[in-house]
C-alpha cells in the first residue's frame, strides 16, 4: 500500500463512520480506532498476582491481579497477563460486561488472547461495573488497567 | 533488515541492544518487570510492555509473556541478551514457530553446546582438544572411579547441565570419589533438574581465556581474538581483559583456528564464545562454549573495533558478515571491571538507592550502564550496576588509565566492588600479567 491508497482508506474510514479498521498485508499492518475512554482520575494498586493459568483449550479461565479496594470501594481489575483483550467471546457477540452491569464473583468479564490461547478474565467481586479502561482489540501488558467494579 | 526487535533483557544490556538498533534505525520494544517500570531501558526504547512482577520467573524468564509481547507489538525478531533466556533452546524453537527470529544460534546448536558432556563429546569428535575424561556422563560411582584411575587425579566432577559453579566436586583422593560423586550428583539434580555427572581432569592453576567467534549464514565464521577472565571468584568473573597477557600472537592464532573450528562442527551462527583452560606449558583445552553474546564483549569491542551487537543483528537478518579473517587486528590492550551492588569483602549483595552516580569519561573510557542518580537497585536480578571499560595503547597504559577511573566513579547509596578493583590494580602479579584462576583467593 502506498501513501496516496493509505490516505484514501483514511478517508473511507472517516466518511463511513468507522470507529475501527484494520488490515493487514505483506509487510504492512494498519489499525486505525477513533475515539477512546475517558479516563477519570481512580486510584489504583496492582498487587502482584501469582495464579495460574487453568488452560483447557482454547479458553482458559484465569484470576485477574488480585484486586485491591480504593476509599471509593471500587475495585480495579488488571490484567493478569499480556495479550490482546477482547470485550466478547467473538466478533459480533455482545459484551461479557458492559458499563453499569452487575456482575457476580467469578463471572467472566473479558478475554486475553495469548499465543492464540483464549483466556477468560473472571471477576473476583461481587458488583456493579463502573468503568473499562480498554477497548476492544487493544494490546495489554501485565498489571494494566481493565475495569473497575463498585463492590457491593 | 529487521523493523522491530524486542529486547528480552533488562539493565545494561538491554540498553546496549537498544543503542545498537537505534544506530541501524530499528524500532526497539522494551519489556519490563513491575519493579523496573522506571528502568532506563523502558525509557530508551520506543514501545514497552509489562511482563509480569518482580520475580525473574514471572517476568523475564516467563516465555509465554514474551511471546505476547512479541505478539502484540508485531516484533519481528528478539534479543535475548545474556542470561535469562539466551541460551533456552525451548525458547528458540517456540520464537521459530511464531516467526519471530531469534537473535542468536539455532536450537540445535544452543541445546548440543548447552549440554557440557554432549558438548565435550562433540568437540573431541572435531578435533577440538579436550580435557582428558568420561565420553558423556557416567552410569554411576564405579564409572568414575576407573574413569579417575585411568586419567589420574585430581579430577573434577561436573554436572552436565550444569554451570556456575554448582554440580561441581574436585577430588584430590580416590577415596573421596564416592562421596563427591553422591554430592555432586543431588547438587547438580536440585539446581538443574538433571544428576548427570561427568569426569574431567582437574588442572591446578589453569588461565580462563577465550576466543570470541562470529559467523554468519553464509558460511563465514571469523574470530575476533582472545579474552583473559580468570579474574574470578566462585566462577563469577570480576574483570577481565583482551589481548591475554599470557597469549602470545602464535597462540592466539592456534586457539582462534580451533575456536572456529568447534562453531562449524555445529553450523554456528551468531556470536559464540569457546572458553579454553590454558595450563602451565601452554598447552588448552576445551571446556565450553556459550551461545550467547557476553557480558565482557566490550573488551573485544575496544581492541578489535567492532560492534558485536550490530554484527549479531545484521547476521541473524541474513547478511554476510561483511568481513574476513584477516580484516581483524588486534590494537592497544583493554581491561573491563563488572561493578556490581556487593560488599568489597563479604561479596552480600548491597541493594538499595544509588543517590549519587557520575562515570569517568576522556579518552579510550566506555561505561555501559543502566544506572542513574536515583535508581534502584533491586535484589531480585544480578547486582551489576555498570561495567566500566578502558583501551589502551598498551597494557600499561590500560591499567593506568583503569585505575584513574576507579578513582573517578562516584556511586553512592550502595556498596560496590570498586574497592576490590583498585586492589587487584594494585597487585604486583595483576601488573606483571602473572595470574590464573585462584588469584582472587588472596583477597578473601
Amino acid at each position: 500500500m502506498n501513501l496516496s491508497e493509505l490516505k484514501e482508506l483514511l478517508e473511507l474510514i472517516t466518511e463511513q463512520n468507522i470507529t475501527e479498521f484494520e488490515i493487514e498485508e505483506k509487510d504492512l499492518r494498519v489499525r486505525i480506532k477513533k475515539g477512546g475512554e475517558a479516563v477519570n482520575g481512580v486510584a489504583t494498586y496492582s498487587v502482584e498476582s501469582t495464579s495460574p493459568q487453568v488452560a483447557a483449550a482454547p479458553v482458559a479461565a484465569v484470576h485477574p491481579s488480585a484486586p485491591e479496594p480504593t476509599d471509593e470501594g471500587l475495585v480495579v481489575v488488571t490484567a493478569p497477563m499480556v495479550g490482546t483483550f477482547y470485550r466478547q467471546s467473538a466478533p459480533g457477540a455482545d459484551p461479557f460486561a458492559r458499563n453499569g452491569d452487575r456482575v457476580q464473583k467469578g463471572q467472566t468479564l473479558c478475554i486475553i488472547e495469548a499465543m492464540k490461547l483464549m483466556n477468560e478474565i473472571e471477576s473476583e467481586v461481587v458488583g456493579e461495573v463502573v468503568e473499562i479502561f480498554v477497548d476492544d482489540g487493544q494490546p495489554v501488558g501485565f498489571g494494566d488497567r481493565l475495569f473497575s467494579i463498585r463492590e457491593s | 533488515m529487521f523493523r522491530k526487535v524486542l529486547i528480552a533483557n533488562r539493565g545494561e544490556i538491554a540498553v546496549r541492544v537498544i543503542s545498537a538498533c537505534q544506530e541501524m534505525g530499528i524500532r526497539t520494544v522494551a519489556v519490563y518487570s513491575e519493579a523496573d517500570r522506571d528502568s532506563l531501558h523502558v525509557r530508551f526504547a520506543d514501545e514497552e510492555v509489562c511482563i509480569g512482577p518482580a520475580r525473574s520467573n514471572e517476568s523475564y524468564l516467563h516465555i509465554p509473556a514474551l511471546i505476547s509481547a512479541a505478539e502484540i507489538t508485531g516484533a519481528d525478531a528478539l534479543h535475548p541478551g545474556y542470561g535469562f533466556l539466551a541460551e533456552n533452546a525451548h525458547f528458540a524453537e517456540v520464537l521459530e514457530a511464531c516467526r519471530v527470529r531469534f537473535i542468536g544460534p539455532s536450537p540445535v546448536a544452543i541445546r548440543m553446546m548447552g549440554d557440557k558432556a554432549l558438548a565435550r563429546a562433540t568437540m573431541k569428535r572435531a578435533g577440538v582438544p579436550v580435557l582428558p575424561g568420561s565420553e558423556g556422563a557416567v552410569e554411576d560411582v564405579s564409572e568414575a572411579e576407573k574413569i579417575a584411575r585411568k586419567i589420574g587425579l585430581p579430577v573434577m566432577l561436573k554436572a552436565a547441565s550444569g554451570g556456575g559453579g554448582k554440580g561441581m566436586r574436585v577430588v584430590t583422593e580416590a577415596s573421596e570419589i564416592s562421596k563427591s560423586f553422591l554430592a555432586a550428583q543431588a547438587e547438580a539434580e536440585a539446581a538443574f533438574g538433571s544428576g548427570a555427572i561427568y569426569v574431567e581432569k582437574f588442572l591446578e592453576n589453569p588461565r580462563h581465556i577465550e576466543i570470541q567467534l562470529m559467523a554468519d549464514q553464509h558460511g563465514t565464521t571469523v574470530h575476533l581474538g582472545d579474552r583473559e577472565c580468570s579474574i574470578q571468584r566462585r566462577h563469577q568473573k570480576l574483570l577481565e581483559e583482551a589481548p591475554s597477557p599470557a597469549v602470545s600472537s602464535k597462540l592466539r592464532k592456534k586457539m582462534g583456528e580451533v575456536a572456529v573450528k568447534a562453531a562449524e562442527a555445529v553450523d554456528y551462527e551468531g556470536a559464540g564464545t569457546v572458553e579454553f583452560l590454558l595450563d602451565d606449558n601452554g598447552d588448552f583445552y576445551f571446556m565450553e562454549m556459550n551461545t550467547r553474546i557476553q557480558v565482557e564483549h566490550p573488551v573485544t569491542e575496544m581492541v578489535t573495533g567492532a560492534d558485536l551487537v550490530k554484527d549479531q543483528i545484521r547476521v541473524a537478518a541474513g547478511e554476510p558478515l561483511g568481513y574476513r579473517q584477516k580484516d581483524v587486528a588486534i590494537r592497544g590492550a583493554s581491561i573491563e571491571c563488572r561493578i556490581n551492588a556487593e560488599d568489597p569483602r563479604s561479596f552480600l549483595p548491597s541493594p538499595g538507592t544509588i543517590h549519587s552516580f557520575h562515570v569517568p569519561g576522556g579518552p579510550g573510557v566506555r561505561v555501559d550502564t543502566a544506572a542513574h542518580a536515583e535508581c534502584v537497585v533491586h535484589p531480585y536480578y544480578d547486582s551489576l550496576i555498570a561495567k566500566l571499560v578502558v583501551h589502551g595503547r598498551s597494557r600499561a597504559e590500560a591499567i593506568a588509565r583503569m585505575q584513574r577511573c576507579l578513582r573517578l566513579t562516584v556511586v553512592e547509596g550502595v556498596k560496590t566492588t570498586i574497592p576490590l578493583h583498585r586492589r587487584i590494580l594494585d597487585d604486583p602479579d595483576f601488573r606483571a600479567g602473572s595470574y590464573n584462576t585462584r588469584f582472587l583467593e588472596r583477597f578473601d
